[in-house]
């Protein structure tokens, strides 16, 4: 969707302002916050897609105003209201009242320690052959989904060329509205120039098949 | 100068108010039997003492040191990177991009937060903000010098947007006089903000 997350280009927030010795974690609170959200993400009731979804999607006031694990917090309390995995009552309250919804899995630690040393591969065997070649010129094809989308707005009806096929990959816009869908997946090269009417460097976006055509 | 302002005290009862919130939802999401105590502790004891930018620091090391490691790298950084035991989450399908006397790479990720978690641990608040997301794609110079790096003007800047799952490790040019040293030693000049490419490696002298 188009909204404040896709942020490529924008001029108005001012300086990048790194905190010097940054803590890993600011409060305890956030620290929660990170194991929480990849447990939870870990019993398989939704994927990184429909994760990422779920923030970006938030009301843009509480996504601009909210810090990065708040943001996390907010993304998955949706997900699992969405699910009926909790209630408002609870979430307000901390106690469990509804019955837990059936998960696929609920890892125990040596289960979690696995999970996080193998991760989740993205790549699924191809399906037909790459339409695009290093080299090819290509255009960003200039569509708008309501739902969740990688194509950044800043390339969208520009042209580029391709620089590299990183292979065949799960594609987030389907797999947001859980279905499964891969295609061809390319690391495109952009002139500033062309993108943003000024600047001498390049840059490169990781674009599927699906939202390219040749320029 | 106030020592306490009103800003200030919002923000204390903003942050015990979030203390108080995900407290209630840990012990909620276990008594629903969804997490389990050890998952979580197990999360967090990954991401606090076994994963981190000395992973990282490692890889360039050895790359720097090692030809055929650098060129198992460029072949397939997950597997060269996976050789020192260092993958999984976010770590999936990675890439190595070179910087070099006429080129310097810096890694974004302009909709949300993606990192290369398994060589650098978990993000620094700048990369996760505005500010990082929004400019370092149109104005990677300017966001250098906030950084205090400037390039000369014939350096081509190649900004990578991690908009799907390949994650990219920035290897930062080898400093000067540091021929026959350890890989060990050579690690101590990596810092992470150089394998993100908003920062270089050390010289020597910043570590004697």
């Amino acid at each position: 969707m188009n909204g404040p997350h896709d942020m490529g280009g924008m001029q108005c927030y001012g300086p990048v302002i790194p905190e010097p010795n940054e803590p890993l974690f600011h409060a305890s609170w956030e620290r929660d916050a990170l194991a929480l959200t990849v447990a939870m993400g870990a019993t398989g009731m939704w994927n990184i897609d429909q994760s990422r979804s779920a923030r970006e999607s938030l009301p843009p006031l509480q996504y601009m105003s909210s810090s990065y694990y708040q943001i996390w917090l907010a993304g998955m309390e949706k997900l699992m209201l969405e699910r009926g995995m909790v209630n408002g009552d609870e979430l307000a309250s901390g106690e469990a009242k509804i019955a837990p919804v059936p998960v696929k899995q609920s890892p125990d630690r040596e289960r979690m320690r696995a999970i996080l040393a193998v991760g989740a591969s993205a790549e699924r065997p191809a399906v037909g052959i790459a339409q695009f070649s290093p080299g090819n010129q290509v255009r960003a094809v200039n569509r708008n989904p309501q739902g969740h989308t990688r194509l950044p707005h800043y390339i969208r009806g520009k042209a580029g060329t391709v620089e590299n096929i990183c292979g065949f990959h799960v594609f987030p816009e389907a797999t947001a509205l859980g279905r499964q869908e891969a295609g061809w997946l390319y690391t495109i090269a952009f002139s500033a120039a062309d993108l943003f009417g000024q600047g001498d460097h390049t840059v490169l976006v990781d674009c599927w098949e699906a939202t390219l055509e040749r320029a | 100068m106030t020592s306490h302002s009103h800003d200030e005290d919002h923000d204390h009862s903003h942050l015990d108010e979030m203390d108080v919130r995900v407290r209630a939802l840990k012990s909620l999401l276990i008594a629903k039997g969804y997490v389990t105590e050890g998952a979580l502790d197990e999360i967090v004891e990954t991401y606090e003492t076994r994963i981190g930018p000395r992973n990282g620091a490692r890889v360039v090391a050895r790359a720097w040191c090692d030809p055929a490691y650098l060129d198992r790298l460029r072949a397939d950084a997950t597997a060269a990177i996976a050789e020192l035991g260092y993958g999984g989450r976010q770590g999936e399908h990675m890439r190595i991009v070179e910087n070099s006397a006429d080129t310097h790479n810096m890694v974004v990720c302009t909709l949300c937060s993606c990192y290369p978690w398994p060589v650098l641990g978990l993000p620094p608040v700048w990369y996760k903000s505005a500010p990082y997301r929004s400019r370092a794609v149109s104005e990677p110079r300017a966001v250098l010098a906030e950084f205090g790096v400037t390039l000369p003007r014939d350096v081509t800047i190649r900004v990578w947007d991690s908009t799907a799952e390949m994650r990219y490790l920035v290897i930062p040019t080898r400093p000067d006089g540091t021929q026959g040293w350890s890989e060990e030693k050579l690690a101590t000049l990596v810092t992470r903000d150089s394998m993100i490419g908003t920062g270089l490696a050390l010289s020597p002298e910043a570590v004697a």
